[in-house]
């Protein structure tokens, strides 16, 4: 079943097989084709030299968003993410590729496809900083042409689940984070929108306030059927949200699927961190092997689908064992190892460059 | 017609955003008014050595004075307004939380200006005109139909601020750091508009070249109108000016608009 789904197009996903190919679909709401998209970049090279380099930040990306999923998409830092939203949205144009939102080319009609879309940064706000929350919503719904009945209709939905009914006055100053974050939530859901792009909207907050836009978000997906895009760094999200996941990295789609699926393909590991009586040379057991010693305490990797309970065991009797921890393997490490299997060495720049003449 | 209601809406939402500054707004009143008295006493020096100085008499060059520090502020011609906010935004990347509205950035802009200059209008130019008029022999008119016209240019005079600001905002997406740039501007603002000098009181050269540029529309043309040095049809040609020079820059602003956003190298991966 899932498996790698490289660049020239293997897909992953159960059921979503037969979906790609075709372009204008009934519920295909978000199509990428061989999407691409090329910086140039200057760079002084001596005193007076410049070299100019492409950065191929999207090298060719293909995928199909249905009407009403919810997808992660996920890469360390660099990987083409935001270049691709940004691509999405409209406010960046594609390289070479191509690219339809509901039916409508992002790059050409960037304010009719706005109407259409809601956009949520976790580290920025859409909000009128020093007015109240009410205020901001005031103007979305006039910027959105939002009908008064289902604007009043829409705010007290998102007031009732992302408990904001004591904010609205409050300057949004004066919001805490997660306050701040709900209310950008809100203003990104007062016009309807078919689809959702999150980028870390979880970033900051505390477990309470990370569970609340969790739930709202799950809520939002299965009533209303908005088609949510989810980038992030933190795998509680996807895992808690997302039925598929996507991972980005240099620019190219390395994996599309089940989130187990993405375990098995990062042929993931998980460590035992053993605290020993004293300094030992590594520990050598069967089924494990010792990734890194500091002073009585080591580290053991171990296949993820293992058990851990024979490996500890064998350690115990072996070894003067004080104390144990079991970390699971975290989704930058699964990239890391996946890019390092798959098309070459992982220590290259973080995206792709390939130096041209001047 | 219902998008002309958001843009109010968005001047409105500026207007009173403003009006939460109030401590910013106490000092501004109170700097504004402080450098009349200064200019003013300079001004009584010069006009007694030089009587009739650029054509003013000395309520009339007081009166400058004052206009002008009532000016100050709603002109952003020292900076203050909308463009470091701006030029904040293209730095840091928020510019693209904008592109995703579906609104017009230039007009989005222009009514957060509009509507910050109406209350610093009110806020911070009414006092120290009341002030200057108070303590000093000022030429103001008593004709309704002057004040009108007066209205009419400072309209457009405001309308041309926005649009040399606008200008020099955007250049943040070449330049990264706008600092440079902004001193540059709240200079040439100062010295062009009128308000360190009436540009009448330049050599002839100089002078006449200062009232050709776009900064004169922001004080020496508004000014000049409310001391009625244009009489009759006059009054109402000299608007051409401001109103000519706005539409040039607006539309000059919208060509580096599209320029701009088509380059858009948004920060953060």
């Amino acid at each position: 079943m899932d498996g790698m789904a490289a660049s020239d197009g293997m897909d992953g996903t159960d059921g979503m097989d037969g979906t790609r190919g075709t372009v204008a679909g009934g519920d295909e709401l978000i199509v990428l084709e061989e999407l691409e998209k090329v910086f140039r970049v200057r760079r002084r090279a001596g005193r007076f030299r410049r070299t100019r380099s492409e950065v191929r930040a999207v090298n060719g990306i293909s995928f199909t968003v249905r009407r009403g999923e919810m997808v992660g998409y996920i890469g360390p830092n660099g990987a083409g993410k935001s270049t691709t939203i940004k691509m999405l949205t409209g406010i960046l144009t594609p390289s070479g590729g191509r690219l339809r939102v509901a039916g409508i080319d992002p790059q050409h009609e960037r304010t009719r496809l706005a109407r259409r879309i809601g956009v949520v940064f976790g580290q920025r706000t859409t909000l009128w900083w020093d007015l109240p929350l009410r205020d901001s919503y005031a103007l979305v719904r006039r910027m959105y042409r939002v009908p008064q009945a289902r604007f009043r209709e829409n705010l007290e939905r998102c007031v009732e689940l992302l408990d904001l009914a004591e904010l609205l006055e409050v300057p949004v100053r004066q919001l805490s984070l997660g306050q701040r974050m709900r209310g950008d939530i809100a203003a990104a859901l007062l016009h309807d929108p078919e689809v959702l792009y999150l980028d870390e909207p979880t970033i900051g907050l505390d477990v309470i306030s990370k569970a609340k836009v969790r739930s709202f978000l799950r809520e939002l997906n299965a009533e209303r059927g908005t088609t949510v895009l989810l980038t992030t760094h933190d795998l509680t999200d996807i895992e808690q949200l997302c039925r598929r996941v996507m991972v980005i990295d240099h620019g190219r789609l390395m994996y599309d699927g089940g989130l187990p699926g993405l375990y098995e393909a990062g042929a993931g590991e998980r460590q035992l961190v053993v605290d020993l009586e004293r300094e030992q040379p590594p520990i050598s057991v069967e089924g494990a092997r010792t990734v890194r010693v500091e002073g009585p305490r080591q580290w053991l990797a171990f296949p993820a689908k293992a058990s851990a309970a024979p490996l500890v065991a064998r350690v115990a009797a072996d070894y003067p064992l004080l104390d144990l921890s079991l970390r699971e393997p975290d989704i930058e490490d699964v990239i890391a190892r996946m890019y390092a299997s798959g098309d070459g060495g992982g220590d290259g720049p973080r995206a792709a460059e390939v130096p041209v003449a001047g | 017609m219902r998008m002309s209601g958001l843009y109010r809406a968005v001047a409105g939402s500026s207007f009173r955003r403003y009006a939460t500054y109030r401590v910013a707004t106490a000092a501004g009143v109170f700097t504004n008014t402080v450098f009349g008295f200064f200019m003013s006493y300079t001004f009584i020096a010069l006009w007694d050595q030089r009587p009739g100085l650029g054509g003013y008499d000395q309520a009339q060059a007081l009166t400058f004075v004052w206009v002008g520090q009532g000016l100050l502020a709603a002109t952003a011609v020292m900076g203050g307004g909308f463009r470091e906010e701006l030029q904040e935004r293209i730095r840091t990347g928020e510019i693209s939380i904008d592109l995703y509205r579906p609104v017009d950035l230039q007009l989005w802009w222009l009514a957060v200006d509009l509507g910050r200059s109406a209350f610093q209008l009110l806020g911070r130019g009414i006092v120290p005109v009341v002030v200057g008029g108070l303590i000093f022999e000022l030429a103001l008119p008593t004709d309704p139909l002057r004040w009108l016209l007066f209205g009419c240019a400072l309209a457009l005079g405001l309308l041309v601020a926005f649009a040399l600001n606008y200008l020099v905002a955007l250049m943040a997406f070449w330049l990264m750091d706008g600092n440079g740039l902004n001193m540059v501007s709240n200079l040439l603002g100062m010295f062009c508009s009128g308000m360190v000098m009436p540009l009448t009181v330049f050599p002839e050269g100089l002078g006449t070249v200062l009232q050709w540029l776009p900064w004169a529309a922001l004080l020496q043309v508004p000014a000049d109108v409310l001391l009625g040095r244009y009489a009759g049809g006059g009054a109402f040609a000299v608007l051409l000016f401001p109103l000519l020079w706005a539409v040039a820059l607006l539309l000059l602003g919208r060509l580096v608009q599209a320029a701009a956003t088509r380059r858009v190298v948004v920060q953060g991966g």
